[in-house]
């Protein structure tokens, strides 16, 4: 065994490779394949048009995803995601019908309630130390209760207001759709949070020994709330673009959204106990499942074929590298 | 007396599940509007039954620290899958309730084979899993449709001897068939020591594998014996995502409130039967306090936290910190 | 002498690259009780494992009665009467001790388990192992860890083996349960048992052993009659290099006056009844005492990971109250925990060296929440030279360093905060003798440079060898300080069974 430490510094792009693992090559391999398969069912599959669209379309999941995968690392999970987007969404609307001022504070209404769900979340895991499975559960069941008494049961009838969807389906820049803009930012920010910070460096700790990490002197409880409240705080934002993209909020439009957020981070090589996973994994696990989805609507796939290859795709791959140790 | 103190010890939170549902369903009965008859009983029973097949599957389940997400398709696919085949004579009826619970079991084999010899975590699995059996409810029933055998289904929803639900007994079957005979087998004390500690109970030599392999197929069968029996109950097979994440939920919801513990090694399935009435009551108490039905899924999810925070004011009295890390 | 019965030749084993077994023997006789010594990382473990199924050879074979044997799994070994009993238990918290002991194959009726001859028959197994105490229906996770270790050795005994193995089995038992267990093992080796035991307290190697094997990296070393070599030449065969002194000089020095910390009627849950204490700087201050006797949670509660605790902690002469080991290890109180057990409590074993070592201290090698790469890198260079941590450089994951190594980062992760006090739980258990002695001269080093560091400590030859002082506890009460020469073997013994100094023979004394 060699001496001492590494005394040399690793170059740029060993430090970029390092973290590069299996899972990732394997979805990016994916993402090239399915674009191949798509392109045999038709021409536009690999057209920057119709990649364009994948890609506003994915920031949606994709930045839901990236609050999933905070918790995740945690060695937690979030099933409170669809409540949430939907209360983000329906509370955004809400707020803007209120003349001037609710224009402006609709947006901030929306992630405010995430926020709240969040730390409800956070308190209830890291303080109470119940399972985050379900006091999740319990907390998407009351913020559901919630929502129905509010709209009545039927459908909000507030519209989302101009800003959202000039967020949600508007170009800022020439050629990129803003969804995408703020993913990319949203996802830069993220990763440098979890490679460059004590925050993201704490994340990793607690999934893989929380009592070490409280023991070196870390306020694990207070890491683990704020962890919740941005996830809770990114899927709230996603439902308010979702709103903005669709120009309403609707009754359970988060529903569709908690499947393919777990599975987006999980197949990007996140470890659903915790403690390891890079962000461009997810990355190319909202991509993966986006393009799979999509695919499956052009070739006109009945919902049940659909469901079925979906599960069957989830479970395959993760059997090719998401898999336990052996015993012994 | 030593060996009554260890067994109120060890079935504290089935007890108390107990307690709870005897509770609140005194209070239902006290509370109404007309006089009470043995249809109100039949009534209340049938939907509780049904909840509390699903979640003495997810009991079994939950046992091994492990967690079974497509419950409620499991039900869903069966009930499906029984509105085709359950129909006609004698003999046709009875070959294909077998063949509904062999598919539920073969569900539930599939469930464990994958997390076992495939080694992936339960949580992940059970939500593909679960996607593949909703894809198959929707094939068999596109829209709402079927049939299932007349006789048999009014037998079965009514009442025996005219005080008994029918439904309570199938329950009572089901837990003396399948829950007491894997609670006192070793391969059920394997399923508890999986979810206590698995390293140990690998180095102690107990038949992990099996038991948890058993633990699955067995929910499967429960599920489908829940499929079987909602089927007689609507008469039509019918594949509804809503209604399979609710029965999903409210699963580990009965699971959590009957005592079980979510981390595996504790509680029973008897537990989860109580908590799955208690649960079921709420609704009932709603309606008789004249509350508006669009009130009863904030008070479920209420209860829901209510319950799973309860469990956890015991952390209270936990001294050392380290305890909290376990 | 009697011929083996159980032989293994040419075992080898590795995992990942690193090589822990290389072409090993063994020779196993009846009727005789065999210790099998060497430092961490030697190979007694794996050896172990392998005989018991629990791994299998990369090459090599095993005989018994002169048969070639493979085991497939734990189950294969016991039906070939090789019976392990574990460190880390091998016991279900949330079942039964009689569901503990007969977990593979429980008396059956009809399919199922006949509880009351399970009850019965996990009776007379406890009783057999010298425990007749233990309730068969008491839920494992609430006996305290000394009955448990009982309980696994019932549970071994009931399997009726031909071969027992001990692996580190009495390390979490107290002294009188020591005591039991060597009559029970003297017993049995006489009903013709064959007995193999890891432990690396001497005492009780000298106190039991017939014959012993000496492993070093992976390789036997050599056999030999107990008795036959000393205590030095054992420990040079171990290490492999010739044995010095075990422990730095103690220094005569003055001390200053005022104590950096100082503790008075600390009192917690029963378990601590009322310990005052001061702390100068520069003081190595030893706890001493049997097992379970308050001495952890002493250290706990200073370290603030205990709540309620009554009493008051005084630093610098002002009274602080520490809530969380974050307030323990600020700027203001300066203290630092070594923890019991550095693999679930102080490292995260699949990050990487330099995450680990720079875990603690990561407040003071940012600005605003990011990670200055430089003064992180150059923190953990410090480090890694200061302590001579050997690792296959600082971004392979901490876990695959070996066990002493692995102490090193531990320790080396505080010390980069410069701590005033430094609390020590049991810091060498289970570390070969090498990295042991590095670690006593860190410790006179810094108290040298100022620090107070309080030491736990299971090994009377390391009290007596560090520690200016010596607190023994008792029931959760300090029983007697001894100073300087006071520290003698016989007088911690005495004080730790609350005996007066002077009772206590030499030839009689509890092994410990």
């Amino acid at each position: 065994m060699s001496d001492v430490s590494a005394r040399s510094r690793p170059t740029f792009v060993a430090r970029l490779t390092r973290r590069i693992d299996r899972p990732l090559v394997i979805a990016f391999a994916c993402i090239v394949a399915l674009l191949l398969v798509g392109g045999m069912f038709s021409r536009s599959f690999t057209s920057p048009e119709y990649i364009l669209l994948q890609l506003k379309v994915g920031a949606f999941l994709g930045i839901i995803a990236t609050g999933l995968m905070m918790v995740i690392l945690l060695g937690h999970i979030d099933l409170s995601l669809p409540w949430t987007i939907t209360a983000g969404a329906m509370m955004a609307c809400a707020v803007a019908g209120h003349g001037e001022f609710g224009r402006v504070a609709a947006i901030p209404a929306g992630i405010g309630c995430g926020v709240l769900i969040g730390v409800v979340n956070g308190v209830l895991v890291a303080f109470l130390r119940i399972p985050s499975m379900i006091a999740t559960l319990a907390t998407n069941a009351v913020a559901q209760g919630i929502m129905i008494v509010y709209t009545g049961g039927s459908s909000p009838q507030d519209s989302a207001p101009e800003a959202m969807r000039w967020l949600a389906a508007g170009w800022l820049m020439p050629g990129v759709p803003n969804a995408v803009v703020l993913w990319v930012v949203i996802g830069g920010a993220t990763m440098f949070v979890l490679s460059r910070t004590t925050f993201g460096r704490t994340l990793y700790a607690i999934g893989n020994t929380e009592r070490a990490a409280y023991l070196s002197g870390i306020n694990t409880r207070a890491v683990t709330v704020a962890a919740f409240a941005v996830c809770s705080a990114f899927a709230a934002f996603g439902g308010v673009l979702l709103a903005g993209y669709a120009s309403k909020a609707a009754q359970s439009m988060g529903d569709a959204y908690l499947l393919p957020a777990i599975a987006a981070v999980v197949l990007g090589g996140t470890s659903i106990l915790g403690g390891r996973g890079s962000y461009l994994g997810t990355v190319a696990g909202a991509i993966l499942i986006t393009l799979l989805q999509s695919i499956l609507s052009v070739a006109q796939m009945p919902e049940a074929g659909r469901q079925i290859i979906y599960g069957v795709v989830i479970a395959a791959m993760l059997l090719l590298y998401g898999r336990g140790k052996r015993e012994g | 007396m030593n060996g009554l103190r260890y067994w109120y010890t060890e079935n504290r939170g089935t007890i108390a599940a107990f307690g709870l549902f005897v509770l609140m369903f005194a209070i239902y009965l006290a509370n109404y509007p007309s006089a009470i008859s043995a249809n109100v009983i039949l009534t209340a029973a049938n939907k509780a039954v049904l909840l509390a097949l699903v979640a003495m599957a997810q009991a079994l389940v939950v046992l091994t620290a492990g967690i079974d997400l497509s419950v409620g398709m499991m039900l869903v696919l069966t009930n499906c899958l029984a509105s085709w085949l359950v129909a006609g004579d004698a003999l046709h009826t009875a070959l294909g309730i077998i063949g509904v619970l062999a598919a539920g079991a073969l569900c539930g084999a599939l469930n464990g084979v994958i997390i076992i010899y495939g080694r992936l975590q339960p949580i992940v699995t059970t939500i593909a899993t679960g996607a593949v059996f909703y894809g198959l409810a929707l094939l068999l029933r596109p829209v709402p449709g079927g049939a299932i055998n007349d006789d048999l289904g009014d037998a079965l929803t009514g009442k025996v001897a005219g005080v008994v639900p029918a439904s309570l007994l199938i329950l009572l079957a089901a837990v003396l068939i399948v829950w007491i005979p894997f609670q006192r087998s070793a391969i059920g004390r394997a399923a508890y020591a999986a979810g206590s500690s698995e390293p140990a109970a690998f180095l102690s030599g107990m038949p992990i594998r099996r038991a948890k392999f058993a633990s699955y197929t067995a929910a499967g069968l429960l599920a489908a014996l829940g499929g079987l029996f909602l089927t007689f109950f609507t008469d039509t097979g019918e594949a509804s995502l809503g209604s399979a994440n609710s029965y999903t939920l409210f699963s580990i919801a009965a699971v959590v409130i009957g005592g079980v513990s979510l981390l595996g090694g504790k509680g029973s399935a008897i537990g989860a039967i109580f908590g799955a009435f208690a649960f079921r009551s709420i609704g009932d108490l709603l309606f008789v306090f004249n509350v508006d039905a669009l009130w009863q899924p904030l008070f479920q999810g209420v209860i829901l936290l209510l319950a799973v925070t309860i469990g956890a004011c015991g952390l209270f009295r936990v001294r050392n910190r380290l305890e909290w890390f376990e | 002498m009697e011929t083996a019965f159980f032989r293994m030749s040419g075992v080898s084993k590795s995992y990942g690259g690193a090589l822990a077994l290389e072409r090993a023997d063994l020779a196993v006789r009846r009727g005789r009780i065999h210790a099998i010594l060497g430092e961490n990382g030697a190979g007694k473990s794996t050896l172990l494992k392998v005989m018991s199924g629990v791994v299998q050879p990369d090459a090599g074979t095993m005989h018994l009665d002169g048969r070639e044997v493979a085991f497939a799994s734990p189950a294969d070994a016991n039906a070939a009467g090789i019976v392990c009993v574990y460190q880390e238990l091998s016991l279900v918290p949330d079942l039964s001790v009689a569901d503990n002991i007969f977990a593979s194959n429980p008396p059956t009726r009809f399919g199922m388990i006949d509880r009351r001859a399970q009850r019965r028959q996990a009776a007379a197994a406890l009783a057999r192992a010298g425990a007749p105490d233990i309730d068969p229906l008491a839920k494992v996770r609430d006996l305290p860890l000394s009955r448990q270790q009982m309980v696994e050795l019932a549970k071994g005994l009931a399997r009726e083996p031909r071969i027992l193995i001990l692996d580190e089995a009495t390390s979490a038992l107290t002294a009188a349960d020591v005591a039991r267990v060597i009559d029970v093992l003297r017993r049995l080796r006489d009903e013709g048992l064959a007995i193999l035991f890891i432990s690396h307290r001497m005492h009780e190697v000298k106190a039991l052993a017939d014959e012993c094997t000496v492993y070093r990296n992976g390789r036997h070393v050599t056999s030999f009659a107990a008795g036959t070599r000393s205590d030095t030449e054992v420990i040079e065969m171990m290490i492999g290099r010739t044995y010095q002194h075990a422990f730095p000089a103690k220094p005569a020095r003055r001390l200053p006056a005022e104590p950096v910390l100082a503790c008075r009627d600390l009192a917690w849950n029963d378990v601590l009844r009322g310990i005052s204490f001061a702390l100068k700087p520069g003081e190595i201050l030893g706890l001493g005492g049997l097992d379970g006797q308050g001495q952890r949670e002493l250290l706990l509660a200073l370290f603030g990971v205990l709540r309620g605790c009554a009493g008051h902690i005084d630093i610098d002469g002002k009274a602080v109250s520490i809530a969380s080991p974050a307030a323990a290890r600020g700027a203001r109180i300066g203290m630092a925990l070594i923890p019991e057990d550095r693999k679930t409590e102080g490292l995260m074993l699949p990050m990487s060296v330099r995450e680990n070592l720079s875990f603690a201290a990561l407040d003071r090698m940012s600005a605003a929440g990011v990670i200055d790469r430089g003064r992180q890198q150059s923190c953990v260079d410090r480090m890694m030279e200061l302590l001579a941590i050997k690792s296959a450089g600082v971004d392979v994951p901490v876990g695959s360093l070996s066990g002493g190594n692995q102490q090193k980062v531990v320790i080396a992760k505080w010390l980069i905060r410069q701590p005033r006090i430094l609390l020590l739980s049991d810091p060498t258990r289970g570390i070969d003798v090498g990295t042991k002695q590095e670690i006593y001269q860190l410790l006179r080093r810094l108290a040298d440079e100022g620090a107070a560091i309080v030491f736990h400590s299971t090994d009377y030859d390391e009290l007596i060898g560090c520690c200016d002082r010596v607190l023994v506890l008792y029931e959760g009460r300090i029983k007697r300080e001894l100073v300087g020469k006071e520290i003698t073997e016989q007088n911690l013994i005495a004080s730790a069974l609350d005996l007066p100094v002077g009772q206590v023979s030499p030839s009689t004394g509890v092994a410990t």
